[in-house]
C-alpha cells in the first residue's frame, strides 16, 4: 500500500499539548471543529497550512505527554496520510494505529526530508522515498497484527469486520 | 536460567508462564480506569462494538479532571458518564472523590495486580507492586468490552537509590533529578524499578510521586518492591491483605542501571517548556512567581500538604497559592490534623480535591506573562490553560517556601 504526499517537519517532543491543547478538548466535541486547534500552540497557523494527503516527518517521541487519543484524532482529521518519526511516545503509537492513522518509525528519517519534499511510502516493503531529493531509507515493517488494525481503519473497524486479537 | 525483574515476575504470574521482554502477550486485567477526559471516547468505542461491559466490578470511572464542571458542555458529558456508570453498574466516583489514581490506591489497587488506565499516569500504582500502564480511549473501550489488553513486555531499567534524603528533600526531587539525568525519551517502553536502600526508607506516599512521574522519562511503568511499607500502607487504608512480598531476583537482567545517592542530591526544578529541562533550585533562585499550585496526582498527599504546612505555619503567602487534595480522604486527614487551619490561614486557596488546574481547564488557569510553580507532573507550553504563562514543577517544599516569599527559594532553611 503506497501512500504519497507532501511533507511537514517538525521537531522533537512535540507532546500532546502541542497537538491538541487541554484547554479545547474538554469542551468541542467535534473532532473536526477540535483539529482546528491542532498544533496551536507550535504554530497557530500550521493546522490551515496543512492540506488532506499531506505526511508528517518529525524527530524524536512524538506525542509524548498525556494519553489523550483526541492527538491523534485532529491529526488524522486534518487529513494527515502518515506520521514517520525518529520515534514515538508509546501511547501515542498505540494510539494513531488503533483510530487508523500510520504512526511508521523511521530512524534517520529527519536527516533525509526538509519541509515541502514529497514523500513515498512503502508499507509492505518498509521503504520511505524522497522523490524530491531522490533519496530513500528502510524501516522496520510493522508487525502483521499491526498492520491489519491500520487497514481495517482502526482496532475498531478490525474487531468489528472478526478481527482477534490473540 | 536468569533472574527475572518486578514486571516480568508480576507478568508471568498473571498469565501463568514465564514472560520474556519484548513478548507480546494478552493479559486479563484487574481494573480497567478512565476519567472525564477519556471516558467518554472509550465508552463511544465500546457502544460501536456493540458489547457490554465485560466486568462492571473491574471498571472504575471517576470525574477529576473538570471536577465540579465549569461549562455546560462539560456538564452534560458528566451527565452521560453518570447514566453510563448507573446502568452498567460499574464502581464510580463523582466530583470531589478525588483524583482518580489517588482513589485507585487508596481502593482498589493491591500488589502483583495487572491494571491499565486511560490516563498516562496510570503507572502511579506500581509504587504498591502493581503492574500499570496508561493507555488510550480506543484500548480501553476494547478492554472494557473483553476485559483484556495486549502488551508488550517491557525491558526493565533500575534505579539503585542509596543513602537518605535530607529534608526537606524529598522523592520529588530524586524524581527531577532523574528526569535531568537521563531526559525524556531516556526510558521509552522501558520499566523502571525503584530499589535499593533509599527507597525501603520512603513513605508508599513518596514511592507514588516517583512512579507517578517515569512516563515523563517515556517509561511505560514503574515499579517499587512490597515491602513492609507497602503492606502498612494498605492497613492504613484499611485494606490489609495477605499478600505476597515481591523484589527482583539477584540475576534479574537490565538494560541500565543509575546508581544516586539520595544524600547528595540538592533541590531540584524543571524549567518550561518541558520535563527534562532540570536545574537545581540555586541556579533560578530568585525568579518572581505569581500562581503556586500544590496538588496533582504526582505531590497532593497528605504527606505533601503537611510539608507544606510545616513551611507555612504563622507566615503569610505573597504569591496566589492553590491547594488541591488528591482525595477526599486527603482532604479529611488534613482538617483534621490542622493542617488545612495552617494553610488556610498563611492564605492559600484550598480547592476540591481532583486535578485541579494541572490539565489547563478550569480552578486556576494562568494569565499571560505569569509564572506558576507548581508540584504538578508536566510543564508543557499551555498545559495549564495558557500558551503566554510559564510553568516550573518542584517539590511541595519548594513551592510553599517560594509562595511565601514570592519568589523561587531554596527550601531549606524554610521550614
Amino acid at each position: 500500500m503506497g501512500i504519497r504526499g507532501r511533507v511537514w517537519k517538525l521537531g522533537d517532543d512535540i507532546n500532546t499539548d502541542l497537538i491538541i491543547s487541554g484547554r479545547y478538548k474538554y469542551d468541542i466535541l467535534d473532532i473536526k471543529e477540535l483539529a482546528k486547534h491542532t498544533f496551536e500552540d507550535l504554530d497557530p497557523e500550521l493546522s490551515r497550512k496543512v492540506k488532506p494527503g499531506d505526511i508528517i516527518v518529525a524527530g524524536q517521541n512524538f506525542g509524548c505527554g498525556s494519553s489523550r487519543e483526541h492527538a491523534p484524532l485532529v491529526i488524522k482529521a486534518l487529513g494527515v496520510r502518515a506520521i514517520v518519526a525518529e520515534s514515538f511516545a508509546r501511547i501515542f503509537f498505540r494510539n494513531a494505529i488503533n483510530v487508523g492513522l500510520a504512526a511508521i518509525e523511521c530512524p534517520g528519517v529527519t536527516s533525509i526530508f526538509e519541509e515541502g519534499d514529497v514523500a513515498e511510502i512503502s508499507l509492505e516493503k518498509g521503504i520511505i522515498r524522497n522523490l524530491t531529493r531522490r533519496v530513500q531509507l528502510k524501516f522496520r515493517r510493522w508487525p502483521e497484527i499491526i498492520y491489519k488494525i491500520y487497514l481495517a481503519g482502526g482496532l475498531v473497524e478490525y474487531l468489528k469486520q472478526g478481527g482477534k486479537l490473540e | 536460567m536468569s533472574g527475572m525483574t518486578m514486571v516480568e515476575k508480576i507478568i508471568s504470574r498473571k498469565v501463568g508462564r514465564r514472560v520474556e521482554p519484548g513478548e507480546i502477550i494478552v493479559v486479563k486485567l484487574d481494573y480497567i480506569v478512565a476519567h472525564d477526559g477519556t471516558a467518554p471516547l472509550a465508552i463511544k468505542v465500546l457502544e460501536e462494538l456493540g458489547r457490554p461491559l465485560y466486568s462492571p466490578e473491574k471498571t472504575v470511572l471517576v470525574i477529576d479532571h473538570t471536577a465540579p464542571s465549569p461549562s455546560s458542555t462539560i456538564s452534560n458529558i458528566h451527565s452521560s458518564m453518570r447514566k453510563f456508570a448507573r446502568e452498567n453498574g460499574c464502581i464510580f466516583y463523582d466530583i470531589g472523590n478525588g483524583i482518580c489514581h489517588q482513589l485507585m490506591v487508596e481502593n482498589h489497587v493491591l500488589p502483583w495486580m495487572v491494571i491499565a488506565g486511560a490516563d498516562s499516569h496510570t503507572c502511579t500504582y506500581g509504587a504498591l507492586g502493581a503492574f500499570s500502564a496508561g493507555f488510550g480511549s480506543t484500548d480501553m473501550g476494547v478492554a472494557m468490552a473483553t476485559g483484556s489488553i495486549w502488551i508488550k513486555v517491557p525491558e526493565s531499567i533500575r534505579v539503585i537509590m542509596e543513602g537518605e534524603l535530607k529534608p526537606p528533600l524529598s522523592s520529588k526531587d530524586t524524581i527531577l533529578w532523574l528526569l535531568g539525568e537521563i531526559g525524556a525519551r531516556g526510558a521509552i517502553y522501558k520499566a523502571i524499578e525503584f530499589t535499593g536502600g533509599g527507597g525501603s526508607s520512603m513513605s508508599v506516599s513518596s514511592r507514588l510521586t516517583l512512579t507517578n512521574m517515569v512516563v515523563e522519562v517515556g517509561a511505560k511503568t514503574g515499579l517499587c518492591p512490597v515491602d513492609g511499607k507497602t503492606l502498612a500502607f494498605l492497613e492504613e487504608v484499611g485494606r490489609s491483605a495477605a499478600v505476597n512480598k515481591l523484589s527482583p531476583d539477584s540475576g534479574a537482567e537490565y538494560v541500565d542501571e543509575i546508581l544516586v545517592d539520595l544524600s547528595s542530591l540538592e533541590p531540584m526544578i524543571a524549567k518550561p517548556p518541558s520535563v527534562d529541562n532540570v536545574c537545581s533550585v540555586s541556579e533560578v533562585e530568585g525568579l518572581e512567581v505569581d500562581q503556586v499550585f500544590i496538588g496533582s496526582c504526582t505531590n497532593g498527599r497528605f504527606e505533601d500538604l503537611e510539608v507544606a504546612a510545616r513551611i507555612l505555619k504563622g507566615k503569610k503567602v505573597k504569591t496566589r497559592l492553590i491547594v488541591a487534595p488528591a482525595s477526599r480522604r486527603v482532604y479529611l486527614r488534613a482538617a483534621r490534623s490542622g493542617v488545612l487551619d495552617i494553610l488556610v490561614s498563611a492564605g492559600a486557596v484550598v480547592i476540591p480535591p481532583g486535578c485541579g488546574p494541572c490539565p489547563g481547564r478550569h480552578l486556576g488557569v494562568l494569565g499571560d506573562g505569569e509564572v506558576c510553580l507548581s508540584t504538578q507532573n508536566r510543564n508543557f507550553k499551555g498545559r495549564m490553560g495558557n500558551p503566554k504563562a510559564e510553568i516550573f514543577l518542584s517539590s511541595p517544599a519548594t513551592a510553599a517556601a517560594s509562595a511565601v516569599a514570592g519568589r523561587i527559594v531554596d527550601p531549606r532553611g524554610w521550614s
